[in-house]
């Protein structure tokens, strides 16, 4: 059909709209446009812009059959308390037929302080585990075969302690690191915009980083070093277009400092990886998704001149919505997680965790977390989403909706570049300030009516307090302060004396890598609190300032 | 002119969730308080000590992380110790519904958990505020 006839027949149409509304109004605060046709992709070329799975620009996956092959990593994030009760977690876990692990660190490690530390009180094995040195995370992956499992730390700006702890108890288990598979999150920047662990100001940490990438390009080459993170840009409230956009740039920032250190582009970019949010507009969500991977695979083709096809894969991770789950109704959630799930699975990610219902209250319990993992195995084995590769291709709306968010995180990469790149721009906190100003906007359109939360604004109903919350007890912190100092007297602290010493000279040459350095002080079972302790000594601490 | 209140939008601990604090500060301001917000990382004693220099009539306080059983008391007993026996404490974030009538005990006036409109903050406040 030519487009002439196409373009008439909307015309028609058009007009029997008009007459419809003026009898039945369409709801308010709709996408402007209310149908989708092949106009609306006219000038999109296939072969150039949508392409082919595991083919550039990979809008449409990164391997070649997707999910035909295997399924997505079923990666739950779990961890709270101590390192003990955590391994239990883990355990569970993998019997119940999760594919890989996620570590989830209390506060004092994600921010390098020892449960000791009086700034820690209140905080330990809180929102993830706590781990002081080597031998909390002996505990933590005790009976768990490290050359098999993959595992992956949401940790930062720690993160090459973390690793270094993971190398060592491997080395332990007789596990060489050339087979150790995982990822650190390892993404500093979006810790400044977004998600507040940080420690050190950007310049030492983003030597840090280069440190990794290039430590593990050589020694633990299956290892993915960075997780360049939308999520937590989206839990801050951004949209869509702005959580790629923003992480998109932030990757650009990593790329120029690692080029800036000496690497090429090609030696560590195949190790980059990506994390988004599956939030709840499921077509929008879908677009998302296929828009990223092609920003990614353009900006490492025509702005790195990457040459591995692996270079330019934009392979993800991703987590459903936590700022999306109520309070109210709690089991409303199972359904929103199953559908940003399908959002996910349709968008072609490598990996997924399910939050579960419960988590606007608490941490989760053992049988929610069933529940969130079974949707992931529901999704997989019988809603046929995950049989057909890039099913949602070739909708109207979806790739013109793929070209829209491309389209707008051009604007904002091309914004961000005049601004003089990531760093600058969280530097003038110009990144915090569109995320703020969306998440307001949000707040304001839930509480106006515009938007509607089931059970939030629209559908109340009076609720008992829920039951059987996940709690911490206080006393975790103090038997983990006990076992820590048992640990310290048992070490031989001239062996720690000398690491620090050596490490914090190896700070203070620009042109060392720390990762070696830092593997030794682990290995004499320094603590985290006292590595980031010479660190900070060093490189002093990162401030920030607010414009509300 | 009646002299406006200003409201002390604080995060103790070490949890970096601000999103809630922020929008929190702004819809505060829009409704005509003043506002001062602390950034992060705060301990009880620097959100004491603000509160002093900065005059103000409220604290609010956000945590997300689960250590606002710990935290929110020691910021009451500090900011009474100061002698601000007049000055509003308020708290919100991810609070169990069991752990709020505690909270309370300790002197914390209201707790507003995830999806509490932010009209009924302002609310609240204009209706307690000395």
């Amino acid at each position: 059909m030519s487009n002439e006839k196409i373009q008439a027949g909307l015309d028609k149409y058009n007009a029997s709209v008009e007459k419809a509304i003026s009898r039945f109004p369409e709801r308010p605060n709709l996408p402007e446009q209310r149908l989708y046709t092949p106009l609306d992709i006219k000038d999109t070329d296939y072969a150039d812009e949508i392409g082919y799975p595991g083919m550039y620009p990979y809008t449409r996956g990164v391997q070649p059959t997707m999910y035909r092959g295997r399924f997505w990593t079923m990666r739950m994030y779990a961890g709270f308390s101590t390192a003990a009760e955590s391994n239990k977690r883990y355990r569970y876990l993998i019997e119940s037929g999760a594919t890989g692990l996620s570590c989830a660190f209390d506060l004092p490690t994600q921010i390098g302080y020892d449960s000791d530390d009086p700034i820690s009180e209140g905080e330990v094995g809180k929102v993830g585990v706590a781990i002081d040195s080597l031998a909390d995370m002996e505990i933590l992956f005790d009976q768990i075969d490290l050359g098999k499992v993959s595992t992956s730390m949401t940790i930062n700006a720690p993160a090459s302690v973390l690793l270094a702890m993971y190398i060592a108890v491997a080395e332990k288990q007789g596990v060489p690191a050339d087979q150790l598979k995982g990822t650190i999150q390892n993404d500093i920047l979006k810790e400044y915009a977004a998600r507040g662990t940080y420690i050190f100001p950007p310049r030492p940490s983003m030597r840090l980083i280069t440190n990794i990438f290039e430590y593990c390009s050589k020694n633990v080459p299956k290892w993915n070093t960075i997780s360049i993170s939308g999520y937590h840009i989206r839990e801050a409230g951004s949209t869509a277009s702005q959580e790629i956009a923003f992480t998109i740039a932030d990757g650009i920032a990593y790329c120029e400092a690692a080029i800036k250190a000496g690497l090429h582009i090609d030696d560590f970019a195949g190790r980059l990886s990506f994390f988004w949010n599956a939030h709840n507009n499921v077509l929008e969500e879908v677009a998302k998704f296929r828009a990223s991977r092609r920003v990614w695979a353009k900006v490492m083709k025509e702005r790195f001149h990457a040459e591995k096809p692996k270079s330019m894969m934009l392979r993800v991770h991703t987590q459903t919505a936590g700022s999306m789950l109520t309070a109210q109704q709690p089991n409303n959630n199972i359904i929103r997680v199953a559908l940003q799930t399908a959002a996910a699975v349709m968008g072609g990610t490598q990996s997924l965790h399910t939050n579960s219902r419960d988590e606007a209250l608490a941490l989760p319990t053992e049988e929610s977390v069933m529940i969130a993992l079974r949707t992931q195995q529901i999704v997989a084995y019988e809603s046929g989403l995950a049989d057909v590769i890039d099913p949602l291709a070739g909708s109207y709306y979806v790739e013109a909706l793929t070209n829209k968010i491309e389209k707008e995180a051009w604007e904002y990469i091309n914004k961000i570049d005049e601004i003089g790149g990531a760093v600058a721009a969280i530097e003038k906190g110009y990144i915090q300030k569109e995320i703020q100003d969306s998440a307001y906007k949000w707040q304001m359109d839930v509480e106006s009516g515009a938007k509607t939360i089931v059970g939030v604004n629209k559908f109340q109903i009076e609720e008992e307090p829920p039951k059987g919350l996940l709690k911490v007890d206080a006393s975790v912190g103090v038997a983990q302060c006990e076992r820590l100092a048992a640990m310290k007297a048992k070490r031989d602290n001239e062996a720690v004396k000398a690491a620090l010493a050596d490490l914090k000279a190896a700070c203070q040459d620009e042109n060392e890598n720390l990762m070696p350095h830092i593997l030794n002080a682990v290995r004499t079972y320094a603590t985290l609190g006292e590595i980031c302790g010479v660190m900070r000594e060093v490189f002093g601490e990162y401030e920030a300032h607010v414009n509300l | 002119m009646e002299k406006r209140v200003r409201v002390l939008v604080a995060k103790p601990g070490l949890d970096g969730h601000d999103r809630g604090a922020k929008v929190v500060a702004r819809a505060l301001r829009d409704a005509g308080f003043e506002v001062i917000y602390t950034g992060l990382r705060q301990t009880p004693e620097q959100i004491a000590e603000a509160a002093l220099q900065e005059d103000v009539n409220v604290i609010a306080m956000s945590i997300l992380s689960g250590a606002h059983p710990h935290l929110f008391p020691k910021v009451v007993n500090l900011v009474r110790e100061k002698g601000m026996d007049d000055v509003l404490i308020i708290g919100g974030g991810v609070i169990p519904e069991t752990d709020i009538p505690a909270l309370k005990e300790a002197g914390v006036a209201e707790v507003f958990t995830p999806g509490t409109p932010t009209s009924a903050i302002v609310d609240f406040i204009k209706a307690n505020v000395k």
